[in-house]
C-alpha cells in the first residue's frame, strides 16, 4: 500500500514537471507581457489539476496496456510467418484508427465549409456531407497504405530516408499543382492522423517487429511509421482536391 | 455538474475513439493469431488507465489551457496591443513590431511540446530500444526547440508574407543534408518526431496563433496563411533531433579522443 502511494505520488510529481513549463509561459504572458490577472480563476486551478492527474494516468496506462499490446502483436505474427496476415492487420490498423478519430472528422467538416464558400462545390448540405465523407476515407485509406509500406520496409529493411524523402519531393510536386483551397488542408491532415493512442500503439508495433525480424535493428528499422504516416496523407488529400475540385 | 458531465462526454468520445483500435487488435490476436491474451487483467487495466487519463487530460486543456492560449494569443496579435505605444496604427507594419508574437510562439510551442503525451511515449521508448544512449528528456528538449524554432518562424513568416514554400524547401533540403551526415541511428526517430509533435496539446494553440495572426494582418488570408505553421512543427524537430545526435556524437568522439592525445604527448 505504501509503495502503491509513493509510486502515485511520484507520477504527479512527474506531470507536474512536464506542465510547469506551459505554467510558466502562461503567467509570464499574462502578468509581464499583458499585465493582465488570470479570469476564471477557479477553472483554471480545477483544469491544471485535470491534467496533471489525466497525464499521470496516460503515462501509467501507456506502459501497461499500449506498449505491451503493440509489442505482442508484433511478436506473435513474426511467429506465425504469415506476411499477408500481417499486411492486412497493418492497413485495417491505420485504416481503422484514422477513420474514427475525432480530430478527422473536425477537420474534413471545416474543409468541406472552405471548399463550398469558395465555390469549389454546391454549398448544400448533401454536398458538403459527401465532400467530407470523401475526404475522411482518403485520409484513412492514406494512413492504413502508410503503415502498410512501413511494415513491408522493415520486413525487407529498406532505409526510410528514400521513402521520405521521394514522397517530400512528391508533395512540394503536387503543391504546384494542386487546388489553392486544399493545400492547407492538406498539410494538417498529415498532422491529424498521429493521434496520443495511436502513436504509442505504432512505434511498439514497429520496434516489436524490427526485434522480432533477424538482421533488422530496431532503432534503424522499428521506428519511421509515423513519419509514413504523417506524409501519405498529404499526398493523398492534394490528389482528393485535384480530381474532386 | 456541468464539469461532471462534461468529463462523461469527454470519456464517451474516447472511448469510441479506442473501441476501434481495440476491436481490430484484439480481433487479429484472436481469430487470425488464434491466440489467447497474455496478462490481460493487467492489459484491461491499463486500457481503463489511459482511457480516464485521456479524458481527464482533455477536459482539463478545455477548461484551463485551450481558452486562457487562445485567448492570450488573439490579445498578442491584436493591434491594440501591438501598437499600444503609438497615437495611431501605422500604414506599413514592420517585422519587429510583432516581436512579442515571436516570442510568445517560440515560449508555448516548447512549452506545449514538453507535455505532449504522444512524444513523451516516442521518447521512452526510444532510450530503452537505444539501451539509453538517446535520453528521455534530451529528445524531448530537442523537439521542442525545434518546434519553438519553427513555430516562431512560421509567424515571422505570416507577418512579413513570404511564401510558404521557400522556408519548407530550404528547410527540406537542410533535412536531406543532415540525413546524408547525421548517424544512422537517428534518421527514422528524427523523422518520426516530426509527426508526433503536432498533437493533441499543441495543434489548438498555434492554430489560434495561425489564425489571430492571419485574421488581423491586412492583407493575410485565414485559409492560405492560417494553416502552414502546423507544417513548421513537423519540419523543424527533424533538423534539431538530427542536430541532437550530431552533437552527441560529437561530444562523444572529442571525448574519447582527448585521452588518446595526452598518452601521445
Amino acid at each position: 500500500m505504501n509503495r502503491l502511494f509513493i509510486n502515485i505520488a511520484r507520477t504527479l510529481l512527474d506531470s507536474v514537471r512536464d506542465l510547469m513549463p506551459i505554467i510558466v509561459v502562461i503567467a509570464f504572458f499574462q502578468f509581464v507581457v499583458l499585465k493582465q490577472s488570470i479570469p476564471n480563476i477557479e477553472d483554471i486551478l480545477v483544469g491544471t489539476l485535470f491534467v496533471v492527474i489525466g497525464l499521470a494516468l496516460f503515462i501509467n496506462g501507456l506502459q501497461m496496456a499500449l506498449f505491451p499490446i503493440g509489442e505482442n502483436i508484433a511478436y506473435a505474427f513474426a511467429k506465425k510467418g504469415s506476411t499477408v496476415w500481417l499486411l492486412i492487420f497493418a492497413f485495417a490498423l491505420g485504416f481503422g484508427t484514422t477513420i474514427a478519430e475525432p480530430a478527422l472528422i473536425a477537420v474534413s467538416a471545416e474543409a468541406a465549409k472552405v471548399a463550398a464558400s469558395a465555390g469549389l462545390i454546391a454549398d448544400l448540405a448533401g454536398a458538403r456531407d459527401s465532400y467530407a465523407y470523401g475526404l475522411r476515407i482518403t485520409v484513412a485509406f492514406s494512413v492504413g497504405l502508410a503503415i502498410l509500406i512501413g511494415v513491408i520496409r522493415i520486413i525487407k529493411g529498406w532505409p526510410l530516408q528514400y521513402l521520405i524523402i521521394g514522397g517530400y519531393i512528391c508533395v512540394v510536386i503536387m503543391t504546384a499543382f494542386a487546388p489553392k483551397e486544399i493545400i492547407g488542408i492538406a498539410y494538417d491532415s498529415g498532422g491529424v492522423t498521429t493521434s496520443t493512442v495511436t502513436v504509442p500503439l505504432v512505434t511498439a508495433l514497429g520496434v516489436g517487429l524490427a526485434s522480432s525480424i533477424r538482421g533488422r535493428n530496431p532503432m534503424i528499422d522499428g521506428f519511421g511509421l509515423i513519419a509514413l504516416a504523417s506524409l501519405t496523407p498529404m499526398i493523398f488529400v492534394m490528389a482528393y482536391g485535384m480530381v474532386v475540385h | 455538474m456541468t464539469l461532471l458531465s462534461q468529463l462523461f462526454t469527454t470519456l464517451l468520445q474516447t472511448l469510441l475513439d479506442l473501441i476501434p483500435i481495440i476491436a481490430i487488435i484484439f480481433g487479429f490476436q484472436i481469430i487470425v493469431l488464434r491466440q489467447k491474451i497474455a496478462n490481460l487483467k493487467n492489459i484491461l487495466l491499463g486500457l481503463f488507465y489511459v482511457l480516464l487519463g485521456l479524458g481527464f487530460f482533455l477536459v482539463g486543456l478545455e477548461k484551463a489551457l485551450f481558452p486562457l492560449g487562445k485567448l492570450m494569443a488573439t490579445q498578442l496579435t491584436d493591434p491594440a496591443f501591438i501598437y499600444a505605444g503609438l497615437e495611431s496604427i501605422p500604414l506599413t507594419l514592420h517585422w519587429a513590431d510583432y516581436i512579442w508574437v515571436y516570442l510568445f510562439a517560440a515560449a508555448i510551442g516548447f512549452a506545449t511540446t514538453i507535455a505532449e503525451p504522444a512524444l513523451i511515449a516516442v521518447a521512452i521508448k526510444a532510450h530503452s530500444v537505444s539501451g539509453g544512449a538517446i535520453g528521455v528528456w534530451g529528445l524531448r528538449i530537442a523537439v521542442a526547440i525545434g518546434v519553438a524554432t519553427g513555430i516562431s518562424l512560421g509567424t515571422f513568416r505570416i507577418v512579413t508574407g513570404t511564401p510558404l514554400h521557400y522556408y519548407i524547401i530550404v528547410g527540406y533540403v537542410i533535412v536531406i543534408i543532415q540525413t546524408m551526415r547525421a548517424p544512422k541511428m537517428i534518421i527514422p526517430l528524427a523523422y518520426d518526431s516530426g509527426g508526433v509533435t503536432t498533437s493533441t496539446v499543441t495543434v489548438p494553440l498555434v492554430a489560434a496563433l495561425g489564425l489571430g495572426l492571419a485574421g488581423t494582418i491586412p492583407g493575410r488570408s485565414v485559409i492560405i496563411d492560417g494553416f502552414g505553421l502546423i507544417a513548421f512543427a513537423s519540419l523543424f524537430p527533424m533538423i534539431t533531433v538530427m542536430g541532437y545526435a550530431q552533437l552527441s556524437e560529437w561530444r562523444y568522439k572529442r571525448n574519447i579522443e582527448k585521452p588518446y592525445e595526452q598518452e601521445n604527448k
